[in-house]
């Protein structure tokens, strides 16, 4: 498959960027954390979203979805990037639905509906350490009865304050770090045991920490297989690091463009600061960067889309490349724009924040470098 | 089954049959290559076969068009053709410049005559090229030149000297940048001429490198007869084909980068040993994964920026990126491969180190970002074209 937009793909992307640009733009955002608003999104936006079928991006037709796959889903974040665009797209479209979608059973369907009609919001609770160690698991679900009892403390939860339904991966057999013997369960946040606390972030945006004290679980709560949940958890993390790279992607190219714009209107010493030759090379360099991680961030939401077991590396690739490059781009963008780039009136520190935390989800340029020389046997 | 699909199986199969196994191993070097021209010796009877019978199929140039001795294969087809050759380990049957870069220049610049005269001599391996560029004087500023060739009638007479012509000592004809009208502006007063390298007044030394190898010249010409029929488009408009070759040029240097060889992890792995599954030199580790992500990646940005050409979507100094990025991919990969071997790559001269191949590699590589336009002009050129920054 060419490592182009297809026509229908480039149409959803002017659509995309038509409705997160009117209605969602970075001045949304603003509006949201200047008032400490209580949900950290916008309700009504959501619901627009959905009546794009846009909730349902990747859900199949037939459970009231729109049918696409991860490049259509990765065109979407890259809109959401470029915003700075605080929306459960990530935790409800992305992780929620390919969790559903994979798993199946008697719940799904019914669940998948909801959620492309924009009435069910998700929230994958996985992450335990600071650092994402997905392997890393001491949340517990013990046999208790009909279902489970749930201990155990989980961090980073994407939309965790918001959410109907939490995805939990827990622990049903062997030790901490084990590959079996994972669970993945669908909990209430309103059931007993369940605290969750907003934890405000840098680029305010939503998160929470959970815990969970002997939290009763019915059986049916069971996304997938008892004790063999890994593999699951490893399809939505790389779908969710795919779309995410997207997001870090139009993230730096909309700070990238901002930055060039600037050059070209800055003087100083009497020339627009563009002219030296010190800022043009390092501007440069940059799109290089950009142009080499947009390749690799298409080419990993086509592989989902072609061969979800063969995509492993390409997604590492294309989140490693995404995280390193949004990196310099941010960083080369304060410094160009100078003291401008400091004050919070400017939008261009935002861009930072967003990109330090989009970097720390579902793991950073480190984390998945390492995965290639695991996956290269070194 | 599609078209496409008919074309991968029936491919797949030829190759299968026809390419020697000799020919499916990566070649140790530049001079493992074939290179052909009228005093090429093959390295093996593998060789040979290989390159006669690709050129049989036109395959050595599968997409220039059948008259000129190509395949006449459509861009899809030359695709998979490549995909499958490199599935398959399938060395090039034929490595030139006139493959590289004169003939696409040809395809688009040249008469009739000319095409029919070069082309299938390039395709069959027949004619080695070389290209006379830069001069001492005119490196990065490739337009100010000074080799002049006067108007004596019927022909021109050549006057100058080249430096860094590459093979210019193994070359049969060169495709050369003259200046025509020393009063023009610089740009505007430069032709592209070619000439057998066998004329009365051409003269070649060879450079000793860093690398203890000589594959660049220094070449002079005096007096040397140039038949008019053998200047390519209009006098005085030289620079427009020699911007058009250059990004060739680039594509091909730039090309580079996606490196082959031996994987870095292994090669580290035999000098500093394996603890627990991963290399003992954790740092070593973490700089090796890093550069195979860059390297990752950079395969997939050819591989959309062929995607981008096809379907004429891509900047026309999108070249300019890839050839700076992939050079200097290249240069950090031969850095790792020299710190992954540790003192055994610094052996110059031993069996053990195959006549030192890796540190003469190492050195080599140092060129790629010099050679076909320095990283700085490739910054230079996306700084102004690309990005339109003032006074670039």
């Amino acid at each position: 498959m060419a490592l182009v937009l297809t026509e229908e793909q480039s149409m959803l992307r002017d659509s995309a960027r038509g409705l997160v640009a009117d209605r969602a733009p970075i001045a949304h955002l603003r509006k949201l954390r200047d008032s400490r608003d209580d949900e950290g999104f916008s309700r009504e936006v959501w619901k627009e979203f959905a009546s794009m079928g846009f909730a349902g991006i990747i859900v199949p037709e037939d459970n009231g979805g729109s049918g696409l796959g991860h490049v259509e889903a990765g065109v979407v974040m890259e809109e959401i990037g470029r915003n700075l665009t605080p929306s459960p797209f990530l935790s409800t479209a992305i992780l929620g639905a390919t969790a559903l979608k994979r798993a199946g059973g008697a719940r799904a369907g019914d669940l998948l509906a909801r959620l492309s009609a924009g009435d069910l919001l998700l929230a994958l609770a996985l992450d335990e350490r600071p650092k994402h160690t997905p392997k890393h698991i001491e949340t517990k679900a013990t046999r208790s009865g009909n279902g489970f009892t749930l201990s155990g403390a989980k961090t980073f939860v994407v939309d965790g304050h918001v959410a109907d339904l939490l995805i939990v991966t827990a622990r049903t057999a062997g030790g901490d770090d084990d590959k079996d013997g994972v669970t993945l369960l669908l909990v209430d946040p309103k059931a007993k045991g369940v605290s969750i606390e907003r934890t405000i972030m840098v680029d305010a945006h939503n998160a929470a920490r959970i815990t969970f004290e002997n939290v009763a679980v019915d059986s049916d709560a069971v996304l997938g297989e008892i004790d063999a949940g890994a593999p699951l958890v490893e399809t939505i993390l790389d779908a969710g690091r795919a779309c995410v790279a997207s997001e870090l992607l139009g993230l730096s190219e909309e700070a990238f463009e901002r930055t060039v714009a600037y050059l070209k209107e800055r003087k100083q010493f009497g020339k627009l600061i563009g002219e030296f030759q010190g800022l043009q090379h390092r501007a440069s360099h940059l799109y290089c960067e950009l142009e080499i991680t947009r390749a690799a961030v298409l080419k990993a939401l086509q592989m989902l889309d072609a061969d979800a077991d063969k995509a492993r590396a390409y997604v590492a690739v294309a989140k490693a490349r995404a995280c390193s490059s949004a990196d310099l781009a941010v960083r080369e963008a304060v410094q160009m724009h100078g003291g401008n780039g400091m004050t919070d009136a400017i939008d261009i520190g935002l861009f930072m924040k967003r990109a330090r935390v989009a970097q720390e989800l579902f793991g950073d340029a480190r984390f998945h470098a390492n995965r290639i020389a695991k996956i290269r046997g070194y | 089954m599609t078209d496409l699909e008919t074309f991968r199986r029936e491919t797949r199969a030829w190759l299968e049959a026809n390419c020697p196994a000799e020919m499916r191993t990566p070649p140790d070097d530049e001079e493992d290559r074939c290179w052909g021209g009228r005093n090429w010796k093959f390295k093996n009877e593998a060789q040979k076969q290989w390159l006669e019978r690709m050129a049989a199929r036109g395959w050595t140039v599968p997409d220039w068009p059948k008259e000129f001795g190509g395949g006449g294969l459509s861009k899809d087809e030359t695709k998979i053709l490549r995909e499958e050759m490199r599935a398959m380990k399938c060395r090039s049957p034929l490595d030139s410049f006139g493959i590289w870069m004169l003939g696409p220049a040809l395809l688009k610049y040249g008469n009739e005559a000319q095409k029919k005269e070069h082309l299938p001599k390039i395709a069959r391996g027949e004619i080695r090229w070389c290209q006379g560029y830069s001069e001492p004087g005119a490196g990065s500023d490739l337009a100010s030149l000074q080799t002049k060739a006067e108007d004596k009638g019927d022909h021109y007479l050549v006057n100058g000297q080249k430096i860094w012509t590459s093979y210019a000592n193994y070359a049969d004809w060169i495709f050369c940048l003259v200046r025509t009208d020393p009063k023009a502006k610089k740009h505007e007063g430069i032709s592209f001429l070619l000439f057998d390298m066998a004329s009365s007044g051409v003269e070649t030394r060879p450079i000793l490198l860093i690398s203890g190898k000589s594959p660049f010249c220094e070449t002079f010409f005096t007096d040397v007869k140039v038949p008019k029929e053998n200047l390519v488009y209009t006098e005085n408009k030289g620079w427009d084909v020699a911007k058009y070759l250059l990004t060739h040029e680039r594509d091909m240097i730039g090309g580079m980068g996606l490196g082959g060889g031996r994987p870095l992890g292994q090669i580290a792995a035999q000098s500093v040993g394996v603890e627990n599954g991963s290399l003992a030199d954790p740092l070593l580790r973490a700089d090796i994964a890093e550069f195979d992500v860059d390297a990752f990646a950079f395969a997939l940005a050819m591989e959309r920026a062929g995607d981008l050409m096809k379907s004429k979507q891509a900047h026309p100094a999108y070249s300019s990126f890839l050839k700076y990025y992939g050079t200097e991919l290249n240069k950090r990969r031969h850095e790792l491969v020299m710190s992954s071997l540790g003192s055994d790559g610094l052996e110059w001269e031993s069996e053990r180190s195959q006549e030192g191949d890796a540190p003469r590699a190492w050195l080599r590589t140092k060129a790629n970002s010099i050679e076909g336009g320095t990283s700085e002009v490739q910054l230079n050129i996306i700084s102004k074209r690309i990005l339109e920054l003032p006074g670039a």
